[in-house]
């Protein structure tokens, strides 16, 4: 009697064990993926970043040196051209979601946002380069700049819902009650009470979009020049990084590990900043 | 003489600033705010208010009470149309304000709710916006500019809600940062801001420590001499204390409506007094 109470005590707890180790090992694993890229890139392209990285234009192939600036500069023009379709988009979606649509037509507007938020990011390329593309007869920034806006549509629509409902509603019944306009309430008081929550959605819908290669196969093209004209190609760093990172070029290998590091460590910064705005204190809930 | 009840047959006599006026509905020698007739509203299939008739007088304090659940909040936002923001609901019936049809097809809601302004339960100052914007916001965002006009009416509307000394040097501080019984008072200066000639108080001093409540007592009292004040009260003492009529509401239906010395000493209806003296509710 005795020994068996004992036997099952211990068995008791190695499941215990077993359990928080198989957890642990699980957080462990979620983590390692990033301090393993983050620490292969730093090694890999830490050595390239330098001054002609952000300042020159690459060299022709088998010259030494050059840097990505041109695609630097092209991956901000694509993320305000991308901002440009999906910010207004978006954002005046979700307004309509949180305060004006029925709700039935609201249910099928959030799921067909959800599908869209799970179409694979080449799709929208695809889509572009045929509704675009093809009919202008070239690739183009706007061509990019599109594709990468109507990744942005669905992701910023949901977010700014979900932080618009989050204001409470006596705020609105407040503004309301003074006779003030149904949008200037909206506009005035709803928007600017959750304009950190919407501010944080842009920002992640960025740092989403930032990296994306494959919508921009078909639509930017990317370009070893500076683009001086929208309607024509124009360079982006994931696009840059794909291309050095597939020739058989040791110096274009160790540029790909570069731009990948300075595009992560960008990426990066726009995750600090978006913590940064959403640890200040939430407004007092009324 | 004013049928305020206008069920139950007996004439009331009003007493107003010291004087007694007789008067008879149908003249208008009384003035009177609010005509309500026949109001019936419902919540989807529920029906929250059953058939209300009465009479809001002017320049007086008129409070109504009953239990949770009884209407009284309905009510009240029948009467600056703020109940049509909720969905799915429906009325019958006449709100007439100073002689005008609320609900009639030409009238703006908004226009409604800048001449009958609200305070509500909760003290709500905007979290984005001082102590100063928040007072202003409602004639700015109504097309207010001129900038010397908004700061004389701050400071009148703060000055007539008892709040200007206390927040005259920090009015760019977030309204948010003071006291619930301040934000509450904000709020009242908020409403006022915009000149209504009429103000609804849904239980405005629910969430308040005695001190603040008699403050805001203090202040309601004061604010009828120039504008007729409806609140919505759960504490009958607040109710005895502060107006002059009081309305009795029951499961959607006004039980009862009369002075206040009246409904609290010599109620007509047995429901009122059983209510009153704390036998149910």
């Amino acid at each position: 009697m005795h020994t068996i109470r004992a036997n099952k005590h211990i068995w008791r707890k190695v499941k215990n064990v077993l359990v928080s180790a198989t957890t642990f090992l699980s957080a462990i694993l979620v983590i390692a993926p990033l301090a393993l890229v983050f620490f292969h890139l730093l090694i890999n392209g830490a050595g390239s970043v330098n001054w002609a990285f952000f300042t020159q234009l690459p060299k022709p192939v088998g010259v030494v040196g050059g840097g990505m600036a041109n695609a630097i500069v092209g991956s901000l023009e694509l993320l305000a051209l991308g901002s440009v379709v999906g910010v207004p988009i978006g954002v005046l979606g979700g307004v309509y979601l949180a305060e004006y649509g029925s709700a039935r037509a609201n249910s099928i507007l959030r799921f067909i946002a959800d599908v869209l938020n799970g179409v694979p990011s080449i799709t929208w390329g695809v889509v572009v380069y045929g509704l675009v593309v093809l009919r202008f007869k070239g690739f183009s920034a706007y061509a990019g700049g599109l594709a990468l806006g109507l990744i942005m549509i669905p992701l910023i629509l949901r977010t700014t819902e979900e932080v618009i409902l989050l204001v409470p509603n006596g705020y609105r019944e407040a503004a309301l009650a003074l006779g003030i306009a149904r949008w200037k309430t909206i506009v005035h008081v709803v928007m600017k009470t959750a304009s950190k929550g919407i501010i944080t959605g842009i920002l992640l819908a960025l740092a989403r979009i930032g990296g994306e290669t494959a919508p921009l196969l078909f639509t930017a093209f990317g370009n070893r020049f500076w683009n001086h004209n929208l309607g024509e190609p124009i360079a982006a760093l994931p696009l840059q990084v794909f291309t050095y990172a597939i020739s058989p070029y040791d110096d274009w290998h160790r540029q790909a590990w570069a731009g990948a590091l300075v595009l992560v460590v960008g990426i990066f910064c726009i995750n600090v900043l978006v913590r940064i705005l959403t640890r200040e204190r939430k407004p007092a809930v009324v | 003489m004013v049928n305020l009840t206008m069920r139950s047959p007996d004439p009331i006599v009003l007493e107003r600033r010291g004087e007694t006026i007789e008067a008879a509905t149908e003249t208008e020698q009384v003035p009177l705010t609010f005509q309500i007739k026949d109001l019936s509203v419902w919540y989807g299939e529920k029906q929250a208010i059953e058939s209300v008739t009465m009479d809001i007088p002017s320049n007086a304090v008129t409070s109504i009470i009953g239990p949770s659940g009884c209407g009284k909040s309905t009510f009240l936002r029948c009467l600056n149309r703020m109940h049509e923001l909720v969905p799915r609901t429906r009325m019958e019936g006449k709100v007439l304000l100073l002689g005008k049809d609320l609900y009639s097809p030409d009238v703006d809601p908004a226009i409604v709710r800048r001449r009958v302004g609200m305070v509500f339960q909760k003290s709500n100052p905007f979290p984005t916006m001082s102590i100063g914007e928040n007072v202003i916001i409602g004639l700015r965002l109504n097309g207010v500019r001129d900038q010397k006009f908004l700061n004389e009416r701050l400071e009148k509307s703060l000055r007539m809600a008892a709040l200007w000394d206390e927040v005259k040097d920090d009015l760019h501080k977030p309204g948010t940062s003071l006291s619930g019984g301040q934000q509450q008072r904000l709020c009242i200066a908020r409403a006022l801001a915009v000149e209504p000639e009429v103000v609804l108080m849904d239980e405005p001093c629910s969430a308040l420590d005695p001190i603040a409540t008699a403050k805001i007592e203090e202040l309601i009292h004061e604010l009828k001499t120039q504008y007729t004040i409806v609140i919505v009260t759960h504490n009958m003492q607040q109710a005895g204390r502060v107006s002059d009529y009081t309305a009795f509401f029951y499961l959607g239906k006004l039980v009862e409506f009369g002075p206040t010395s009246k409904i609290f000493t010599n109620p007509s209806e047995r429901k009122t007094e059983d209510y009153i003296t704390g036998r149910f509710g």
